[in-house]
């Protein structure tokens, strides 16, 4: 469904910055219907690897196929009509405030030029797949975080997209509504057989939702395969420092004082307020 | 003396309020897509055009550094080109237009930068075209700081109106000057100066009004 071959990504050198290598010939296979997770700290390039499949970001070389086109090659006109086809979902929900959430899920379809009907067609199932029905004329600044990463989810889906990008979207939750956002996200795969590509920095995402996993560190995915083969056998020092800091968190979540996850909560509280 | 005050007042008044009403709307129907490209236009934005930021960024920045009076006499060959002659109130409105055109640009500018940069990436990623992320995203949510902003340069525009007053264009600067300070009238200074109050005020307020109803960030 989606391969990328060699993808380089360098940022020329700016005034007070040097040239940065953000990807280093990455190669990576996502079949139909999988959910990939790709995991890595701050700064490893997985942001950028994921926005260099929907051409947010040009790959420097290389190739991203998706679905059989080399997506690289597509002129700025054809651009817009690709992205359409598949959603993505953001760690800060990147909600329009002026908007209510159907208007928000409707957007892509007002996007694609969608007539009334057909946007209510397909905005008023998602509401409750995503469990808003009663939150329909609501504005985002109204909404929880977690109920903000819903509407974000069923903007993603409603233009009924093959893939779903992923963009660290439960670092700015707490625990609970972190589950519940990955269970939702499992059973749309299920339910839709979407393709889904994770970003994340948290071992437990992965473990919760992805088939796979490639961890990357400095611009290079350095060990790739299966969920339960990694966290079985973590070869690369990378993922094994990424597995010990998951085992610090479970075991800091017994204590309730200052943990890492309370910290994350803590932003995920500053994020739905600007929103 | 309130019954022959009161319709030159009413008078001037209206005057006041067709100078900035017309000026406000040209220089919108002018400024807004100006401040749009001035906002979009940078380097990696949506209109990628550096020859636009070099040549419209400083003409905006010398239109509004020269003193509006000055402005005004200026530009009186252009504004008799326009409309003919170079007094009254239809004459008035071309300076007022001309110096309220850079204002509300770099108003708009402003307004649609304080847009968070991730609703552009979110409505490209959804496939919006350029000119879409504009017209979808970005003014809509940048409305509340727009309409706060054509709120300030209509009340800045009175104040202006009232300075063309002294080169001959009628309204309540014209009326103080004449009656208040040159007839020796403290009366009429002292009604000039009120009315003056009350129309902004009121233009603030329903300004205001109209920002909150637009603002849906804070419910």
């Amino acid at each position: 469904m989606i391969r990328l071959s060699n993808v380089q990504k360098t940022y020329a050198a700016r005034r007070g910055s040097d040239e940065h290598v953000a990807l280093h010939g990455i190669n990576l296979d996502i079949a139909a219907g999988e959910i990939v997770g790709v995991i890595g700290r701050s700064g490893a390039g997985k942001s950028t690897l994921i926005r260099c499949i929907n051409l947010l970001e040009t790959p420097t070389s290389g190739s991203v196929t998706v679905d059989g086109t080399d997506v690289t090659t597509l002129s700025k006109r054809d651009l817009p009509l690709f992205r359409r086809q598949l959603g993505m979902v953001f760690q800060h929900f990147n909600l329009l405030s002026s908007r209510t959430v159907f208007d928000n899920i409707a957007l892509p379809l007002e996007l694609a030029g969608a007539t009334k009907a057909e946007i209510a067609k397909a905005v008023d199932p998602l509401l409750p797949l995503v469990g808003l029905e009663d939150k329909r004329d609501r504005y985002p600044a109204e909404l929880s975080g977690g109920q903000k990463q819903r509407v974000g989810i069923a903007r993603a889906l409603s233009s009924n997209p093959k893939v779903l990008l992923c963009d660290e979207v439960t670092s700015a939750l707490d625990p609970e509504t972190t589950r519940q956002i990955l269970t939702l996200l499992k059973d749309i795969n299920k339910r839709l057989g979407l393709t889904m590509v994770v970003i994340t920095h948290e071992m437990a995402v992965v473990k919760a939702l992805c088939d796979r996993v490639a961890v990357m560190d400095a611009g290079v995915i350095v060990e790739e395969g299966a969920v339960e083969g990694i966290f079985a056998d973590p070869k690369h020092a990378t993922t094994q420092s990424l597995l010990a800091d998951e085992f610090m968190d479970f075991r800091a979540g017994s204590d309730a004082n200052s943990t890492p996850k309370t910290n994350t909560n803590t932003s995920g509280v500053a994020a739905g307020q600007e929103g | 003396m309130f019954s022959t005050l009161a319709p030159i007042l009413l008078q001037a008044t209206g005057e006041t309020l067709y100078m900035v009403a017309v000026s406000l709307t040209i220089a919108t129907a002018f400024g807004l897509p100006l401040g749009v490209l001035l906002a979009t236009s940078g380097r990696g934005e949506l209109f990628e055009a550096l020859w636009f930021q070099r040549v419209f960024g400083p003409l905006v920045n010398a239109t509004r550094s020269v003193p509006f009076i000055i402005l005004a006499v200026a530009i009186i060959p252009f504004t008799r080109f326009v409309v003919g002659t170079s007094i009254g109130t239809s004459a008035a409105i071309v300076p007022l237009t001309v110096a309220a055109i850079p204002f509300i640009a770099r108003i708009i500018e402003g307004a649609m930068r304080e847009v968070d940069g991730g609703l552009i990436e979110a409505a490209q990623a959804m496939g919006a075209r350029p000119v879409q992320v504009v017209t979808k995203v970005l003014l809509p949510e940048a409305l509340p700081g727009i309409i706060h902003g054509l709120t300030l340069t209509a009340v800045t525009l009175i104040g202006y109106s009232a300075m063309v007053g002294a080169v001959g264009a009628g309204g309540l600067g014209d009326l103080g000057i004449r009656y208040g300070y040159q007839r020796f009238r403290p009366d009429v200074m002292a009604a000039v100066v009120i009315t003056l109050i009350v129309v902004v005020q009121v233009v603030q307020s329903f300004g205001d009004y109209l920002a909150r109803k637009a603002d849906k960030r804070n419910i």
